[in-house]
């Protein structure tokens, strides 16, 4: 009995810290989180809009509707209340509402759907650009705005994560990818081998990095804070330990890591493949 | 040997009666369901705790994902439902003898066979092939995977589609030459209306797959470039050869389960399948629509925003055929007279499911939504919903309700009950969890996954479960809890596997024997198959049955 209670106890808080999971400033899934990660974009603004306003709803109903007529055609025709079973086999008028309503709801879903996934695809004129280039298995990431300012991010590994600095397990890298805030963002994604993807659920984006194209999204960061996000197509071995983790500055403190980052990145030739660059400077 | 059945070897190896042949098909279904259920049970088990518990690295992962996916669509659901019921109630539901062509129908069977063993083979040569079911290139080509793995599972690929692509001409010609006189189009069991609709999908897009891993093949061996940017090729071509096979394939796996839905219905509720016509129609249109929104699974791989919106329109409208079936199985019980065996359950528990990932399927059909969930765990549980559970849920079905017509005894019914409740309830723990894990953006195709390491004496599954999911909650961050719940759902499935087989052996050695029609299937729900003896003759038919 205790132990129910405590199970009970377990759930019921799950339930509670949902809310205040999805409350704190989103960065990574929490374990009793339900449903979307937090936005920090408007671009995650508006699919979580379209999530938790209108395809939660229409959803829900739905399948509370379809198991409530199978319960209730359980319970009023089984054959012990009901023992003759009536013949009909037609009834245009309700098999028209069955195939017209769901054209409504249909509707209903698509234009939100059609204007956010226009809204999602591309800025027309964005402040700056950052590139990502895809590689088993690390990100390497290009700011053209910044001089060519590029350098790669690899995941930390599992013996040398500081968790007192709160760094997290497969989602902390050694080079975190700084942003300003509320600027309009072009992010350019491309792979020098295998498909990756690039994917952050804070931010609304996932862009596969196809090698031979250059795939198009954009962001528009409103809260700082680090964020983090995991390679999204298979990729091989490492599929799993290729994380992503940027974090979100104000401009004027942009600004002063850009200058910094110069400094600490001045050796990376994006002319030459970092593992070659890698042969070069000795080191990895 | 007065109905001329041939001796053992002859009869099993040397095949040409559909019964057999049908027969061979399910057994070698359930054979191979043992063989990618293990694989399921051991990536569940390496994801119940974070950290590696059973796979040395993530290539063994990947290994096992894609024999487990490979395995699942060629080799149990398609000869389950396709070679296994198929062969075996088609004949009898449109009265024929056999199928139009019995010794085609024979090689159907013996090529699975070697493409089975190519594609279990191929995860021992090498590092094994780690690509997902997908086989994408460039990860599926020499630079991602060198070695043969690859080019034995495209073998294995190969083979199982010839056989699919033979068994489904066979269908289509004993389909429309075979019928007993009377049976006209509009008056044919759902069931075979549903396999011939299979077949249509099966000859028109098997043959696409079959030339993009062809490319693939010369890819990787001949040195084309078909896939190669680097040769003036793109590895989004083959995404679009791959899913134009592969959106239909799932229909393919879907339609003969909502043919034998449609019947198990129909006889537990004692009246005819309401809407027939509309259900006949839906099938043939989920089967046109299903060829024109392949690129849905190809989002967010970088193709034009008005292509999105196209197949976002497209694949919308999936829902409506759909609806309409959904509801047809409603008003087919509504004004009956219910009864609840096994095999009703199972229906029931299908529709339940089915409607279940039907609806995350409209969440995920709009692109701007799918940004986010595409690649996540909300992915793995839609598709288990509609199929794991809801194709799977259809074997089961099946199985129980025409058992006692192909083996000539019948199940103990409290044991089939059991084994439904204990599948639906583990099911669910295993796939309702991950809907969870995909909002909240957890990668799919993981060997492991953000959370920090339980202490020493919460690792493993047999631990105090209340103290472990206390410890679990209260993490900061990390997919661990639902991870978890979903494993513990796949051991209790896992069991009930066990509970099947059981039944399965008991049944066949020790069933209670039964008569043509055992489930009084009445006038409204009458199908050939009940006007024949439990197992019917190895000829049946030899006076020829008409429909007035």
């Amino acid at each position: 009995m205790k132990k129910i209670t405590a199970l009970f106890l377990t759930l019921t808080g799950a339930l509670v810290s949902v809310s205040q999971a999805m409350a704190a400033i989103g960065v990574s899934a929490t374990p009793t989180q339900l449903g979307l990660t937090e936005a920090a974009t408007p671009q995650m603004e508006r699919i979580t809009w379209f999530h938790n306003a209108l395809l939660m709803w229409v959803i829900t109903i739905i399948v509370i509707f379809v198991t409530g007529l199978m319960i209730w055609v359980a319970i009023r025709y089984n054959r012990k209340a009901n023992k003759e079973a009536s013949k009909t086999t037609h009834h245009v008028m309700l098999e028209i509402c069955w195939t017209v309503l769901p054209i409504v709801i249909l509707l209903v879903i698509a234009v939100p759907s059609f204007k956010m996934l226009y809204y999602l695809d591309r800025t027309e004129n964005p402040e700056m650009t950052l590139k990502v280039t895809g590689y088993q298995w690390y990100w390497g990431y290009e700011y053209p705005d910044y001089d060519n300012l590029s350098f790669e991010s690899y995941m930390i590994p599992e013996d040398e994560i500081d968790e007192a600095a709160g760094q997290k397990r497969l989602l902390s890298t050694d080079n975190q990818v700084v942003l300003p805030i509320d600027t309009n963002i072009q992010i350019l994604t491309t792979s020098a081998d295998v498909i990756h993807a690039f994917a952050m659920p804070a931010f609304g984006i996932k862009k596969d990095a196809v090698p031979g194209r250059l795939n198009e999204t954009w962001i528009n960061i409103k809260k700082p804070g680090v964020y983090f996000g995991q390679c999204s197509q298979i990729c091989g071995i490492k599929h799993a330990y290729m994380p992503i983790e940027i974090k979100a500055v104000s401009k004027e403190e942009f600004a002063a890591w850009i200058i910094e980052a110069k400094e600490k990145f001045a050796n990376n030739d994006k002319s030459l493949h970092p593992m070659q660059l890698a042969v070069l400077q000795g080191v990895k | 040997m007065s109905d001329h059945k041939p001796g053992f070897f002859t009869r099993w190896f040397m095949s040409t009666n559909h019964k057999d042949i049908g027969t061979l098909y399910i057994i070698f279904s359930i054979t191979a369901a043992l063989f990618g259920g293990w694989f399921s049970m051991m990536m569940r088990h390496e994801l119940g705790d974070p950290g590696l518990q059973l796979a040395a690295d993530g290539q063994e992962w990947n290994v096992w994902i894609t024999a487990h996916g490979l395995i699942m669509v060629f080799f149990v659901v398609m000869p389950g439902l396709i070679g296994g019921f198929g062969n075996w109630f088609v004949p009898l539901m449109i009265g024929a003898p056999d199928m139009a062509f019995p010794r085609l129908n024979n090689i159907s069977f013996w090529l699975i066979i070697p493409a089975f063993a190519l594609l279990v083979g191929s995860a021992f040569v090498g590092p094994g092939a780690g690509t997902g079911w997908t086989v994408y290139p460039p990860l599926s080509t020499k630079l991602g995977h060198p070695g043969m793995s690859v080019d034995m599972a495209i073998f294995a690929l190969h083979l199982a589609g010839a056989s699919s692509i033979l068994g489904a001409a066979n269908f289509i010609t004993t389909i429309f030459n075979m019928r007993a006189p009377g049976m006209t189009l509009h008056k044919m069991p759902l069931f075979v209306w549903a396999m011939l609709v299979t077949s249509f999908l099966l000859v028109l897009s098997l043959p696409v797959l079959g030339g993009a891993i062809t490319m693939l093949l010369t890819d990787r061996n001949f040195g084309t470039t078909f896939f190669d940017p680097a040769g003036g090729g793109d590895p989004i071509l083959y995404q679009h050869l791959f899913w134009f096979f592969g959106h239909p394939e799932v229909y393919i796996m879907i339609l003969p389960a909502f043919g034998i839905v449609s019947h198990i219905i129909s006889t537990f509720s004692r009246k005819p399948v309401f809407g027939y016509l509309g259900m006949a129609y839906a099938m043939v249109a989920i089967g046109f629509v299903g060829f024109i929104v392949w690129a849905h699974h190809m989002y967010t791989s970088g193709i034009s925003v008005n292509t999105q919106a196209y197949f976002t329109a497209a694949t919308l409208i999936i829902a409506i055929p759909t609806g309409v079936k959904i509801f047809s199985w409603i008003a087919t019980m509504w004004g009956g007279s219910l009864s609840f065996p096994t095999p009703m359950l199972w229906s029931l528990g299908f529709i339940f499911l089915f409607t279940v990932g039907g609806v995350t399927g409209v969440v995920l059909a709009n692109a701007g939504m799918d940004t986010v969930l595409h690649d996540t765990y909300y992915v793995v549980a839609h598709f288990h919903y509609v199929l794991s559970l809801g194709a799977v849920f259809a074997l089961f079905a099946g199985f129980y309700y025409w058992i006692g017509k192909m083996s000539g005894r019948q199940y103990p019914e409290w044991a089939g009950k059991l084994h439904f409740w204990m599948t639906f309830i583990g099911v669910n723990l295993v796939f309702f969890p991950q809907h969870f894990l995909g909002l909240a953006g957890m990668p799919r195709q993981y060997v492991d996954y953000p959370a920090p390491l339980p202490p020493e004496h919460l690792q493993g599954p047999l631990v105090n479960p209340i103290e472990k999911i206390q410890w679990m909650a209260s993490q900061e961050y990390g997919y661990h809890l639902w991870n978890y719940v979903s494993t513990m759902g796949a051991y209790l499935s896992g069991f009930a596997v066990i509970v099947f087989l059981l039944i399965a052996f008991y049944t066949i050695f020790f069933g209670r024997k039964v008569g043509a029609n055992y489930w009084n299937a009445g006038p409204e729900s009458m199908t050939f198959e009940w006007t024949l003896s439990s197992p019917p003759p190895f000829h049946q038919f030899e006076i020829q049955p008409k429909i007035k």
